[in-house]
């Protein structure tokens, strides 16, 4: 297969060298032989057009004239505007358009690895799967381990291994949504890959990003990492039963994080021995009204818009 | 390695903007990258560097990186001011009460085309 251009064995070059043009552009050939021309031995320190046979779909004809002129370079310009995740975030509006109409709340939980996300995790499937209908996406490179953890809490959970990957993307999470089939009105909980840097990129369609920052790490993290604290809704603190034991600040550590996204909202809690646990429960519980009533407005329009079809 | 899957992106929209636009390999690509996005821009153009050859429409193509500073809105000074962090203070009041407003871009602007 051509290298160039993607076209079959097939194909023709005829290599029309047009040596009499200006290119305004560089090209430089600086490996071996860029055709994938093997039995092709001459080198190429020029531009040339290369033209293709029908089979290999590839026209010049395409060109802005509708025709190919030899010595007239079809160069041009294209504008695209194109966000450079726009591939993710395509992906993350169909998920956030499927979480809006089950009234599904998703919250993307990002930290680093070790600030116990899973323990926090595992505490409050167990203590909110009676309350409400509870789900986990877990993301880790290997092993199904924290799964298994949060399965055990008798809440359905789905593992999704990143393999090399840093971070969940929005098409993991689509389909893992489609094995988990969640009743409408959930709690859906993303667990993201231990990682403060990636994720924070990385729409997955979720109502809000909860960074969570135990008290065992550095207080500066927040300026270390000021993207996800910058995406982040809701800061936990977690680990605050061990701060008679340690020398964090928390008030620097809410400075620091507040600096880099003033509307941060900050819960502290330990996920060991319960403290702060109902202001968190509290918190989610006030996201899951938001997006229900979101909902309800929506049907409501809906109904309405429908009614009309009934005057006159 | 997040650089790696935002170049694997950019790739991806060369190769549907080829399909859609009727053009077989891009020369050069322009891309906007803000100083406080969560790209680095160096990474970026390593990582095209090592996988255009991946795809017959990028293989040949040059990537041209446009830095764009980081904005911000503050609100004591009322004016808007260049930041390079998004911890910085105003650097004419000192303040802290700013809003960012731009430098967060990731954004494939241009394409050189034949």
């Amino acid at each position: 297969m051509c290298t160039v251009c993607g076209c079959g064995e097939g194909h023709v070059h005829s290599h029309d060298h047009d040596h009499d043009h200006d290119h305004d552009h560089d090209h430089h050939h600086d490996h071996d032989h860029p055709h994938g021309y093997d039995r092709d031995p001459h080198d190429h320190g020029h531009d040339h057009h290369h033209e293709h046979a029908e089979g290999g779909d590839l026209h010049y004809g395409k060109g802005p004239a509708g025709a190919h002129v030899p010595g007239l370079s079809q160069a041009r310009m294209v504008k695209i505007e194109q966000d450079i995740l726009g591939y993710n975030n395509r992906y993350a509006d169909q998920n956030r358009a499927a979480f809006a109409e089950a009234s599904i709340l998703a919250l993307n939980l990002v930290s680093s690895p070790g600030s116990g996300k899973t323990t926090l995790l595992c505490r409050t499937a167990t203590d909110l799967k009676d309350r409400l209908p509870v789900a986990v996406i877990e993301g880790d490179q290997q092993t199904s381990f924290d799964a298994d953890r949060i399965r055990s809490t008798g809440v359905p959970a789905i593992q999704v291994n990143t393999g090399k990957g840093c971070h969940l993307d929005a098409h993991m999470v689509g389909h893992a949504l489609e094995s988990l089939a969640l009743p409408e009105q959930s709690v859906l909980f993303i667990e993201n890959v231990g990682n403060l840097v990636c994720p924070a990129g990385f729409d997955l369609g979720e109502a809000a990003k909860v960074v969570i920052l135990s008290v065992t790490e550095g207080e500066d993290k927040p300026l270390k990492y000021p993207d996800m604290f910058a995406a982040a809704r809701l800061m936990i603190l977690n680990k605050v039963d061990l701060l008679p034991h340690l020398s964090f600040d928390v008030e620097r550590c809410v400075a620091f994080a507040r600096k880099v996204n003033p509307n941060i909202e900050l819960i502290k809690l330990s996920a060991t021995s319960g403290e702060g646990l109902e202001d968190w429960y509290g918190w989610i519980n006030a996201r899951r009204q938001e997006q229900i009533k979101t909902r309800v407005a929506a049907l409501e329009a809906q109904l309405a818009a429908a009614r009309k079809g009934l005057e006159g | 390695m997040h650089e790696m899957s935002l170049t694997e992106g950019i790739i991806r929209v060369l190769e549907e903007q080829a399909a859609s636009q009727g053009f077989a390999k891009v020369k050069t690509v322009w891309v906007e990258i803000g100083d406080l996005s969560t790209v680095d821009a160096d990474s970026l153009a390593f990582c095209f560097e090592a996988i255009r050859n991946s795809s017959p429409v990028a293989a040949e193509a040059r990537m041209e990186i446009v830095r764009l500073p980081g904005q911000a809105w503050c609100m004591d000074c009322a004016k808007p001011v260049k930041i390079s962090q998004r911890y910085d203070s105003c650097p004419l009041c000192g303040g802290e009460s700013l809003q960012m407003t731009g430098g967060d871009e990731m954004r494939i602007k241009e394409l050189e085309v034949e």
